[in-house]
């Protein structure tokens, strides 16, 4: 095999004369990207500086605009609202005292969809790695749940959450799903659940498929019992796959709006940073600027721990696994 | 992964290791049931509560009883303030248009990553990557603010050029790992045939890569058509995709849900996406691994 980068001695000249072309293929997306994304984020974090319009505390007046200082990040962080006296804390009720209820509910979503969805995945994947009559089929009904869109999913599952609804008669309770605070949780992560699994099942399949079988069959020529080789060899060379798909996973949840949203429609218990920016975002454009400032650090943040501690290496290239193969 | 390997060698396939296998047979056909329950269950209630009359939206016979028609009709009823059919045409729109852009974009980026040597290479595609698992919450503020400057909210554009933040990069890294797999000796062939780089892409590369752009196109459609953050904010009466129209459904009584209207609307919506699914599963299965695990 010829090495896929070519032939090295061509020179420095050609070299710089190939960067320049690659130059002309990449330019395009990163211009792109740079209006739909860079953008957006800068426009945002300068107007989260910015003083929404409003009663200004000191003098009483109707004020727009004007340096704002940190006062939209106080706003969400030490809960101050703004009043006629000066800042008190928010209210109970207004978006700001949900600041950090929404904090902690989307770090409980994230947490306990992820677990469920990478155990339930695992097991899922297991049973479609297995050879069997209609196999092709059963990879196909799991994406079913994928490939609707989430919206309808919300839909789909609230109308089953209903207090006569299915799951209620086949549970025989009646429960109300949609409007208490820790079933509503539930229903949410229920649904979230019934969604995701399969895609992050198939990507531990995919994972699973590249551990070679010669290695189980030495394994069990040594006399190790299914769940030596699953702990053993299974777990460790599925580890960097999974760690994929965590890492998407997360990343995915983090950001989580369409279920809780719809389902729970205005249902406090469920409220995720991500609902509380949107509903912000009429209200004071400014402080939901800042609102999303806090959200992406927190994501970022999150992600980087990931990358770097767990090792979830998910910016590895082609060429690179091609070179460690 | 272990293919039906037998837990004992043959010799030893005495009459306990046989019930074992049975056992073991048993086990991997429940694991499958329990599967097809997870991945069917939701949806085929939704598809039997589409067709059974209104009135009867709450039984729990598990099977199509009081059989309609009604509640299709009835998701299309404009008179109820549901213009699903205008939705269904407005999420193609949005759909289509989004997918077209990201696809002629992504090709090329995807090409030069897979295929080219250069300077900041992994740079930009770490970049790419982190672009596609950023959170869409934080453009929304700055978006809705500029496009009503713009007198954009309620047009197409509003949603189109959104979306393409996260459709492109996930084309991006879909299409560059299909095209690391395509054959390197034909592409070096044309080269020393005397085709430039861009010919050799045009000539060579483009066609043999139709089947990956086709995939890519269906993965970034249906990720186009799901998207509803932006869409809730952008959109307006006229240009509402299927994902707004279905969250906001209403009937004849503001306080009663209509479900059995909302259910056979997300059939319209569910069936064409499930289609997809069954005919190119395969595909789609590679793409979102490749996606996923190997960029």
């Amino acid at each position: 095999m010829s090495d896929p980068s070519g032939p090295k001695q061509r020179g420095l000249a050609l070299e710089l004369q190939r960067s320049g072309k690659a130059w002309l293929f990449i330019t395009p997306v990163l211009v792109a990207l740079a209006v739909v994304i860079g953008y957006p984020v800068f426009q945002a974090i300068w107007m989260s500086f910015q003083q929404d319009a409003g009663i200004d505390p000191a003098t009483g007046m109707f004020v727009e605009g004007g340096s704002a200082g940190l006062s939209n990040y106080t706003h969400w962080l030490l809960q101050q609202c703004n009043s006629l006296g000066g800042t008190i804390s928010c209210p109970t009720g207004t978006l700001g005292s949900q600041f950090w209820s929404a904090v902690w509910v989307t770090l409980f979503f994230t947490v306990v969809t992820v677990s469920l969805e990478a155990l339930l995945g695992l097991g899922m994947a297991i049973v479609m790695g297995k050879t069997f009559r209609g196999r092709a089929l059963l990879r196909a009904a799991v994406l079913i749940p994928w490939a609707i869109p989430t919206a309808v999913t919300a839909r789909l599952w609230e109308f089953m959450f209903q207090a006569d609804g299915v799951v209620n008669r086949v549970l025989g309770t009646d429960i109300l799903w949609t409007s208490d605070v820790w079933a509503s949780r539930f229903a949410v992560i229920m649904a979230d659940v019934w969604k995701t699994t399969p895609f992050m099942a198939l990507l531990i399949l995919a994972g699973l498929q590249v551990i070679p079988n010669d290695v189980y069959e030495a394994a069990k020529v040594d006399g190790a019992s299914a769940w030596q080789r699953f702990v053993h060899i299974t777990l460790p060379l599925l580890k960097p796959a999974l760690l994929v798909a965590i890492l998407f996973r997360t990343m995915d949840a983090l950001r989580m709006y369409d279920l809780p949203a719809i389902m729970t429609l205005g249902n406090p218990a469920t409220n995720t940073l991500s609902i509380l920016v949107v509903d912000q975002v009429r209200q004071g454009p400014n402080s939901a600027a800042a609102l999303s400032t806090i959200t992406f650090l927190l994501v970022f943040g999150i992600a980087f721990v990931l990358v770097k501690v767990l090792g979830a290496n998910a910016v590895r290239t082609q060429e690179e696994q091609r070179k460690a193969a | 992964m272990t293919k039906d390997a037998p837990d004992q060698p043959a010799e030893l396939a005495a009459q306990p290791v046989s019930w074992r296998k049975r056992f073991g047979t048993a086990r991997l056909y429940l694991g499958v049931f329990i599967i097809l329950v997870w991945g069917l269950g939701p949806f085929y209630w939704m598809t039997v509560v589409a067709f059974r009359d209104a009135s009867h939206t709450f039984d729990s016979t598990p099977w199509p009883t009081h059989v309609t028609l009604e509640n299709f009709r009835n998701a299309f009823d404009t008179s109820r303030g549901n213009d699903f059919g205008k939705a269904l045409l407005n999420s193609l729109i949005i759909g289509s248009a989004t997918t077209a852009i990201a696809l002629v974009l992504g090709v090329l980026a995807a090409y030069a990553l897979a295929r080219m040597t250069f300077a900041g290479k992994y740079l930009i595609s770490g970049l790419i990557l982190s672009a596609s698992m950023f959170p869409a919450v934080v453009l929304v503020t700055p978006l809705f603010q500029l496009f009503t400057d713009l007198g954009w909210i309620g047009q197409y554009q509003a949603m189109i050029i959104p979306n393409i933040s996260f459709v492109l990069p996930m084309t991006v890294y879909i299409l560059a790992s299909f095209f690391a797999e395509l054959p390197w000796e034909l592409e070096e062939a044309a080269r020393i045939d005397g085709a430039s780089k861009l010919q050799a892409f045009r000539l060579i590369m483009l066609p043999l890569a139709a089947p990956a752009v086709f995939t890519t196109a269906i993965l970034a459609f249906i990720a186009a058509v799901n998207e509803y953050l932006l869409a809730r904010l952008l959109s307006g009466e006229q240009t509402k995709p299927v994902t707004v129209a279905i969250a906001s459904f209403s009937g004849n009584d503001p306080l009663v849900q209509p479900y059995a209207a909302i259910m056979a609307a997300g059939v319209i919506v569910t069936v064409p996406l499930v289609i997809m699914v069954l005919l190119f599963q395969r595909r789609i299965i590679s793409g979102l691994t490749a996606g996923g695990v190997k960029s």
